[in-house]
């Protein structure tokens, strides 16, 4: 079963009318990853999606799978089989109807394609339902049909379109684990859509962080959320506060850099030439409350607000010409020298949990 | 509501029979739906009523006599004028109701799947509507003067060679009759097909192309089976208003033609009320036989 197929877009634009929605991507997800397309809505990743899938055409560029280009094929000879974001079953035909729909386009005799959508089905543990309409179903069994319906065509590479996002909150979690043993199971690449940065660190391989028809960064989870690339990828990850200013001076691997009418604040990573505008990364939970030992590493600031989480306490900040600077403090440090809205207060970090970004590419 | 309630309350308090108090509101949906109650009673049941007592009654040249006979019934069905006109008249409903389907499918499909804009789709599914707004008697008329023997269509071929002659059968004929009845009635179907067209998900389309289905077999598996109950009311619209017409039938066919309620204008211009009453009852009847068997074919539940 598993013939799992790279996918290669080769700098990949799609333009409608003045408006270009995905911008010369470049991007190869090797054969068997799971890969999510994470981003706003509006970044492009649906289009991109769409392309890869053969619903939409491509402007500029081509799009390889398993070394054959796929660029001008259509959707049923490319290899690749969808999962839509509402499902798409068909609303007036069974459920083993809808799964053996493309054979039946094949030309697939009844018994024939009623027996392999029933195998299909009863790898879902839906074959109790092979006779009920898509209307008869709950979200979750309405997904699980449209996979194996998707899966009957033996694909390279399955394309899911926001597939969680229909679920309830406990729903999306049980089907998410569902969604990635199925993926270890068949071995091919799953490319997946999706908005939310926390689904996509807990299925992906490759998380591919869109933004304004780019990519703003490919790379792992652990990569993605620990050394975000750009501004934009800490922003949309979560967990980052991003500082920015002008570059001052470089010293013993620490970079200097300016907050207008702030203070001065010191990161690790690539150097930049003095003068130049920097965006920081410093990780809110990483964050703790004292006097920083190394200039640049901290500072002090007026506790704007305060929210208890439980075993942390979440608290903002606005100082040294950073404001709403979010410090997540573990509940035991906090309540050893409990601070109030309004007081001053010190934080500080460690040289590694300050990155310097990178800067789009303008 | 009331119901939980009742569940909390329930073994705290001894059971009781508690009826709800008998208030303006508990009647208010019975109030609301009086009027239009009152109006079918009046404008619809009341002359069904009637029509059926009539169609007992006996008659001579100059009135009719209540009473309680079958004979009206028994020359309406008894007479082969009459099969051979109800022949007539289905025969016009089911070509007419074939044309207009094939025609009004394919501007539904048109406007629902072709037409990106929803203010362009809106835009010419008015311009199907503008005929609509002169009466049926002038939009039928208005065929005259291009099908006739010296009419539009005649003229224009015979000067220009293409025939040596008029076409005898363009007006006055079954034709006609059937040209001019699909031009009135193709809309009725073109709208409730619109609508099931409209609501269809675009990604059922989508989803039947990636399973690789052909135009045809997107056509044929997909969008047809969903259109059906639009069909179905389209089909509805068409057949009856093709059963009841006598207008297009006795001006196009130029009285060549026979339909059933023109049978009945011609024996209520003889004052022979009770036998138009059978006649009336007998094609009320068939009608609704007709509706019940697509009823029992597509489920319309859905479009209602």
């Amino acid at each position: 079963m598993s013939k799992a197929a790279e996918i290669d877009l080769v700098s990949v634009s799609k333009i409608y009318g003045a408006t270009t929605a995905v911008d010369a991507i470049s991007l190869k997800i090797p054969a068997g990853t799971y890969c999510c397309l994470l981003g706003p809505s509006g970044c492009g990743k649906t289009s991109t999606l769409r392309m890869i899938a053969g619903h939409e055409s491509v402007s500029i560029g081509d799009i390889r799978l398993g070394g054959t280009v796929v660029t001008d094929l259509p959707p049923a000879r490319r290899g690749t089989a969808m999962m839509f974001q509402s499902y798409a079953l068909f609303p007036h035909l069974s459920l083993i109807d809808n799964v053996a729909f493309s054979l039946k386009m094949k030309g697939v005799d009844k018994d024939a394609r009623r027996a392999k959508a029933l195998e299909m089905l009863q790898l879902m543990q839906m074959e109790g339902y092979a006779e009920r309409r898509p209307a008869q179903l709950s979200g979750g069994q309405q997904q699980r049909v449209a996979l194996a319906r998707a899966l009957i065509t033996d694909p390279e590479a399955l394309l899911l379109d926001e597939p969680l996002s229909a679920l309830d909150p406990f729903l999306k979690i049980r089907m998410r684990a569902e969604l990635k043993k199925l993926q270890t199971t068949l071995g091919i690449s799953f490319v997946h859509v999706t908005h939310s940065q926390e689904e996509a660190m807990a299925l992906a391989d490759l998380v591919v962080v869109m933004n304004d028809g780019r990519i703003e960064q490919a790379a792992t989870p652990r990569e993605v959320f620990e050394k975000p690339a750009t501004a934009f990828v800490a922003r949309f990850m979560g967990d980052h506060n991003v500082v920015s200013g002008r570059a001052s001076a470089a010293a013993d691997g620490l970079n200097e850099f300016q907050v207008p009418g702030g203070g001065t604040f010191a990161a690790t990573g690539i150097s930049v030439e003095a003068g130049a505008p920097v965006d920081a990364a410093i990780r809110t939970d990483h964050v703790r409350i004292g006097e920083a030992a190394v200039r640049g590493l901290g500072f002090t600031g007026t506790v704007a607000n305060i929210e208890y989480r439980g075993a942390s306490v979440k608290l903002s900040v606005d100082g040294a010409g950073v404001s709403d600077f979010t410090a997540i403090v573990d509940d035991k440090s906090f309540y050893a020298q409990p601070v109030a809205v309004g007081d001053a207060v010190p934080l500080h970090w460690d040289a590694e949990d300050a990155i310097i970004l990178g800067r789009p590419f303008n | 509501m009331a119901v939980a309630e009742q569940i909390i309350t329930a073994p705290l308090t001894k059971p009781r029979l508690r009826r709800a108090p008998l208030s303006l509101a508990s009647f208010a949906s019975y109030l609301q739906a009086i009027p239009l109650t009152l109006i079918l009673a009046f404008f619809l049941l009341v002359p069904i009523l009637f029509l059926l007592v009539v169609s007992f009654w006996d008659y001579d040249f100059a009135r009719m006599y209540p009473g309680f006979i079958t004979r009206n019934y028994a020359e309406v069905l008894g007479s082969w004028v009459t099969w051979k006109t109800y022949l007539n008249t289905l025969k016009f409903a089911v070509i007419v109701w074939a044309i207009a389907l094939f025609i009004g499918f394919w501007v539904a499909y048109f406007l629902a799947f072709h037409v990106r804009s929803a203010a362009m789709q809106t835009v010419l599914f008015l311009i199907c509507t503008v005929p609509f707004l002169t009466s049926n008697i002038i939009r039928m008329i208005s065929w005259i003067p291009v099908l006739g023997r010296n009419g539009l269509i005649n003229t224009t071929l015979v000067n220009a060679g293409i025939i040596p002659q008029p076409i005898e059968w363009l007006l006055y004929s079954d034709f006609a009759v059937v040209l001019a009845m699909v031009h009135l009635y193709t809309l009725f179907m073109v709208t409730p097909i619109f609508n099931t067209l409209m609501r269809i998900d675009k990604s059922l389309i989508e989803a039947a192309r990636d399973a690789g289905a052909s135009a045809w077999q997107i056509m044929w598996n997909v969008i047809l089976p969903l259109a059906k109950p639009g069909i179905a009311i389209g089909t509805i619209f068409v057949v009856t208003l093709v059963m009841a017409d006598f207008s297009t039938v006795q001006v196009m066919s130029g009285g060549q033609s026979a339909s059933v309620a023109l049978m009945m204008k011609n024996q209520m211009s003889l004052l022979q009320y009770p036998s138009a009453a059978a006649n009336a009852i007998v094609l009320l009847v068939l009608v609704l036989l007709l509706v019940a068997a697509i009823l029992r074919v597509v489920d319309i539940r859905k479009e209602l």
